[in-house]
């Protein structure tokens, strides 16, 4: 019991990072219809900003974090206006393909630059480990810290949406691009600001993941890029709770297969159960059933 | 009108051959005279299988319409079961014989799994099927690459833990090794065969999309409503090109394990990126377009081994080309840019006419 709990959290502090990364899947998905596979690469580069920043220059630890939003944001804004910007009104299959040339830009560019070997992160939270249920339970102050984290961004995210001018916009032009560019909302700015969300949010995603698991590299953001992605997807794509939810779900799923079936069978599991949602609930749990008309 | 449909299509199709053919000689031409790098000599059979992984991906994507992200799984299936063949029942026959019961093999087995995965998938739109594919072909690799299986003289064993757990009697050997796969495969793949195989993979694909068949397959991807209310089943025909296109995968999936002498499931082989890498191929050879794909696989299978001399900005390089690439075909701006040159360049020939006469 004891076991299944820390399992349990354990998979809940994962989840959350897939959560986080998963909002930035899906709100790039919600307003500008693309699916951004650089979105993955972003975490990769803010986890090294932050090890660059404090390991190389000795910055304190909360300032490389802050430098890492701010590098990440940018990067974000300047992906959209160079890459994905000229792409507006193309198919979105160009747009697909245009992102996964982005993808193979930054994982080779942090290969150059930071060498191929894996770097050691060191975690970014420094505390003693809580223990429960008189030490059967230890739970350590990554996770702690990310699953807080998480809560922080998911009220702070839906605050900005619901009670910002922008953020009605976002969900604007989310819900009908047309209809808000004629109700005077700059769409183009919009999108950029969601980039610009999206993007920050990956960086502390990137720090999360590479302190509760210290190693970086160049494909470090690749593969939780795909989970978060499937996350977004198994709470329906576009949908805010559904991404968090979803990240969540999987985190936990892919944790506590890991624990009691098989380590190397746990990607497969996600995904299966991934597929047998979308037979039964074809749009994900929270996402819109958009009706067909002739 | 509609003999002169066929006609085009007719011409279409034997361009196509054509290229195909005229690139073989050429390539036969330099492989004899020794024109040839040891380099480019080991591209060839890759040419070969990636040109019909495009090619078939090409069906799935273009024809029909559906973004599947998978086509690596159906390539790993393929591949996995012609090399269990040339290891059981293939040893003892001659090369040829081993090789042509291989591809039948490689393309019925993959063909039943694409129809199996194809029954959910297809049901699914958009997105939501291109992350249902993606999540197939990573399911395959990843249960391959623990599946342990070996054969002994009371028959087949099979176990998902180690090699211990088959229980093999002395006389056993084990096929799979898990992670470390199938090895000393005989490597008896040429050039010349993969050269037949992408001219019957482009006979079948061609000769689907110029049909009936491919015509409805085509009215659904344009209308799907407008299609199923003059009765054309869209599930059947979606089907039907998604297993042609699974079983083709698998040949080529066949091809490639028989250009190797060590077969792994691994991440690297037929992970999520080998299937983004071949709808690369397609996207940039242009969508719907056969010989596109072809050309495309051709170049981009060349290109990053061209680039060899600049080292680690290879694959940088390689990034650059292609988001350009996809900027130059694809932006609204870029496509207008190119219609004001080509109306310039008109222009000035018909000016030029004009003034001859």
């Amino acid at each position: 019991m004891s076991s299944f709990i820390s399992f349990l959290i354990n998979g809940i502090s994962l989840g959350s990072v897939y959560a986080i990364i998963a909002l930035g899947y899906t709100m790039v998905y919600g307003i500008a219809k693309m699916l951004n596979f650089a979105h993955g690469d972003v975490i990769m580069v803010g986890g090294y900003v932050v090890f660059v920043a404090s390991s190389t220059y000795g910055l304190p630890i909360w300032l490389s974090i802050v430098l890492s939003v701010v590098v990440c944001t940018v990067l974000g804004i300047t992906i959209e206006r160079i890459a994905y910007k000229p792409l507006r009104g193309a198919s979105s299959l160009s747009v697909l393909i245009t992102a996964i040339g982005v993808s193979y830009f930054l994982q080779n560019a942090a290969l150059i630059i930071f060498g191929a070997d894996t770097k050691s992160f060191n975690s970014v939270v420094d505390f003693p480990s809580i223990s429960l249920m008189g030490g059967k339970v230890i739970i350590s102050d990554e996770t702690i810290v990310t699953i807080v984290v998480c809560i922080l961004v998911m009220v702070l995210l839906t605050t900005f949406i619901n009670k910002t001018k922008t953020g009605q916009a976002m969900l604007a032009v989310s819900a009908d691009r047309g209809a808000a560019t004629l109700m005077g909302i700059n769409v183009n700015k919009t999108i950029a600001v969601t980039f610009a969300i999206g993007s920050g949010l990956a960086a502390i995603a990137g720090v999360l993941l590479c302190s509760a698991y210290p190693v970086l590299s160049s494909t470090t953001g690749s593969m939780p890029g795909i989970k978060a992605f499937t996350a977004a997807v198994f709470g329906g794509i576009g949908s805010i709770p559904g991404a968090m939810i979803g990240g969540i779900l999987l985190g936990v799923i892919e944790n506590l297969s890991k624990a009691y079936i098989s380590s190397q069978l746990s990607d497969p599991i996600v995904f299966g159960i991934l597929i047998i949602l979308l037979l039964f609930k074809p749009s994900g749990l929270m996402g819109k059933q958009i009706q067909e008309k002739v | 009108m509609k003999l002169k449909y066929k006609k085009k299509s007719l011409r279409y199709a034997l361009i196509t051959y054509a290229m195909v053919l005229a690139f073989y000689m050429v390539c036969e031409v330099m492989l004899r005279s020794g024109f040839m790098s040891s380099l480019m000599k080991g591209l060839l059979v890759p040419i070969c299988y990636y040109s019909m992984l495009a090619v078939s991906l090409n069906l799935v994507v273009g024809i029909s319409g559906e973004l599947s992200l998978g086509h690596a799984g159906f390539m790993c299936i393929g591949a996995f079961a012609g090399a269990i063949f040339a290891q059981t029942a293939g040893a003892a026959l001659p090369g040829w014989a081993e090789l042509f019961i291989a591809i039948i093999l490689g393309a019925v087995i993959a063909g039943i799994f694409g129809f199996l995965i194809g029954i959910p998938v297809l049901r699914l739109r958009g997105d939501y099927l291109a992350i249902v594919t993606l999540a197939f072909g990573e399911i395959i690799k990843n249960v391959i690459n623990v599946v342990y299986l070996g054969i002994d003289s009371k028959g087949v064993h099979f176990s998902m833990k180690d090699s211990l757990s088959l229980g093999l009697e002395p006389d056993g050997v084990t096929i799979i090794k898990g992670a470390q796969g199938i090895s000393r495969l005989p490597r008896n793949a040429t050039f010349t065969l993969g050269i037949v195989l992408l001219i019957i993979a482009l006979f079948i694909v061609l000769n689907l999309i110029n049909s009936r068949h491919g015509r409805a397959i085509m009215a659904i991807r344009d209308n799907r409503i407008a299609a199923e209310s003059i009765g054309i089943s869209a599930s059947k025909y979606k089907m039907l090109a998604f297993v042609v296109a699974s079983a083709i995968a698998g040949v080529a999936g066949v091809l490639y394990s028989h250009n190797l002498s060590t077969l792994q499931s691994s991440s690297s082989n037929f992970g999520y990126n080998q299937s983004i890498m071949m709808l690369v191929f397609v996207v940039l050879g242009g969508i719907g377009n056969i010989r596109g794909s072809i050309i495309a696989a051709t170049i981009l299978t060349i290109l990053p081994e061209k680039l060899r001399f600049l080292d680690d900005y290879r694959m940088l390089i390689y990034a650059v080309v292609l988001i350009v690439m996809m900027l130059f075909n694809s932006a609204p701006a870029a496509i207008d840019f190119r219609a004001r040159m080509a109306a310039k360049f008109a222009r000035h020939r018909n000016a030029g006419e004009v003034e001859d006469e």
